[in-house]
Parts: C-alpha cells; sequence; structure tokens
C-alpha cells in the first residue's frame, strides 16, 4: 500500500476541440503550475507534454466527430503535478504501436510519429488508456524542483 | 508570424511565435505559396524567433523537406534555439543534413 499524498491544488478544464484551443490548453496548464516556481525548462517541457496530448485528442481522437476534451490537473505535496488529458473520441486500437517512435497513422498529414515519444521523454511519467470507439486518457506526470536538487 | 526574402535564388522563412499544429497550418501555406512564385534552389527556415514547439514543428519541417525536393531545389532549417533541439534529435532529420 502506498501512503496518501496530501493533495495542494487541483484544477479541471473542458473546451471544444479546435486547434485554436492547444495553445490555450498549454498555457493554462503552465499557469496551473506557477507557484510551484518551475524552471523555464520544467515550464517548456510541461507545455510541449500537454501541446502533445491536446493535439492528439484534436487530431486523432475527434478526427471525424469533434468533440469535447476534459483536463485534470493536481499538485501534491510532494511536489508532483499530474495532468490526465481525455477525450470521448475513436479509441486506440494498439496502444503499444502507437506510442513507438515515428508511428503515426496520419503520415499525409505531416504527423511525425513523434508526440508519445516527446512526452515521455519530457515527463516522468506517461500512462495511457484508450478502449476503440469510447475515448482515450492520457496522464502525464511530473516532479518539479528536481533539477535544483 | 512569418517574413520571407528571396535573395540569391534563396528563399528565407523567418518563422516567429509558436509552432503547434494550428500555426504549423498557417505557416505551411504561406512558405509553401513563396517556394511555388519563386522556385528557390534553397529553401531557409530561420527558426531564431521560435519561442515554443512541439512534434508539429518536425511535421513542418519534414514536409518542407519534401516540398523542396519535388521542386528540384534544397532544405536548410537555421539559427536553431538550443532549447528546441532535443525534438530535433529525435526526429532522424539529422541525418537528413538539413538542420545547422
Ligand atoms: N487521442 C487519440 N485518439 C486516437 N488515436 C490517437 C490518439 N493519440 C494518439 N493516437 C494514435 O497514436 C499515433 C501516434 O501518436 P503520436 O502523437 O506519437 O504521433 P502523431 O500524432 O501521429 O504525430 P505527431 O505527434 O508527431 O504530430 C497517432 O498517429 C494516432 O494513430
Ligand atoms: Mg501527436
Amino acid at each position: 500500500m502506498t501512503t496518501k499524498t496530501k493533495i495542494k491544488n487541483e484544477m479541471s478544464l473542458s473546451f471544444p476541440s479546435k486547434s485554436c484551443n492547444e495553445a490555450f490548453a498549454r498555457s493554462a496548464v503552465a499557469s496551473f503550475i506557477m507557484n510551484l516556481d518551475p524552471t523555464i525548462s520544467e515550464l517548456s517541457d510541461i507545455k510541449t507534454a500537454v501541446s502533445e496530448a491536446v493535439t492528439n485528442c484534436i487530431v486523432h481522437g475527434y478526427r471525424r466527430t469533434g468533440g469535447t476534451i476534459y483536463i485534470k490537473g493536481r499538485i501534491t505535496e510532494d511536489n508532483k503535478v499530474t495532468i490526465k488529458i481525455r477525450d470521448k473520441g475513436c479509441g486506440i486500437e494498439d496502444i503499444k504501436k502507437a506510442m513507438e517512435p515515428l508511428f503515426t497513422t496520419a503520415p499525409e498529414e505531416e504527423r511525425a510519429g513523434l508526440g508519445f515519444a516527446v512526452m515521455q521523454s519530457f515527463c516522468d511519467k506517461v500512462k495511457v488508456k484508450s478502449t476503440p470507439q469510447k475515448g482515450t486518457t492520457v496522464t502525464l506526470e511530473k516532479i518539479i524542483g528536481s533539477e535544483n536538487e | 508570424m512569418l517574413k520571407t526574402e528571396f535573395k540569391n535564388n534563396i528563399l528565407t522563412a523567418y518563422i516567429d511565435g509558436e509552432i503547434d499544429h494550428d500555426s504549423a497550418a498557417k505557416i505551411r501555406t504561406k512558405v509553401d505559396g513563396a517556394a511555388q512564385m519563386f522556385k528557390p534552389r534553397e529553401l531557409y527556415l530561420d527558426f531564431s524567433g521560435v519561442t515554443f514547439m512541439d512534434s508539429s514543428g518536425v511535421g513542418l519541417v519534414m514536409g518542407r523537406y519534401r516540398q523542396m525536393k519535388l521542386i528540384g531545389g534544397a532544405l536548410r532549417v537555421i539559427n536553431i534555439p538550443d532549447r528546441l533541439y532535443r525534438i530535433f534529435a529525435m526526429s532522424g532529420l539529422e541525418s537528413l543534413g538539413v538542420l545547422r
């Protein structure tokens, strides 16, 4: 059993799958973690990872239908930031394959297939849950402040 | 968001601000329009003014690489800020010799 770490702050957001909301989402998450006093590179890592996950909801999850994107953020006492990005879109058939660097189902749209690789390299942990026809949840975790130790 | 300059058969596009899926579409339209018009021998994408980039920036560069090949020209990405280099390093673009 893990002991529960105390929650310092929480937030939730939802917005339609419009590409102008990619910038909104990453800035909103950046503001949320601001009082942890992140370094410029920690801030940029989180913004980039959130941008990847939100873009995936728009260009893949809601490709055909459009829909609502949900973000939940949490900061715990150990300075861990957890960001969940969820869509109720088409879902992913083979998560393992989807997460391979350079794998993409949309090469003709100039996608590089690097989104998951970037999330993994810029965060401490990335979890993906997905059900075809139901949707996808990506959970990003990053400890803020470990760079200065 | 974008200024272009054509000199000595080189088209330079100065990209400004943040590159994501949203802005990449707009940058792509402008750069390809200018490349169609001038048919340059080389296209330079100048990244010195780029403050943020996700993997859409890699897609943008790969797409322009292919476009330039089609019109018989070459592509170079110049003045890449250090912080953005990490994403490029993951992309395999290094081995194409387009990053400066
Ligand atoms: N939210 C999602 N819903 C449905 N499919 C997804 C979702 N996120 C990712 N995928 C699938 O996983 C693949 C890999 O995603 P990843 O972000 O790594 O690359 P990409 O989006 O194709 O390219 P890039 O992120 O470099 O622009 C996608 O091509 C898509 O098939
Ligand atoms: Mg992606």
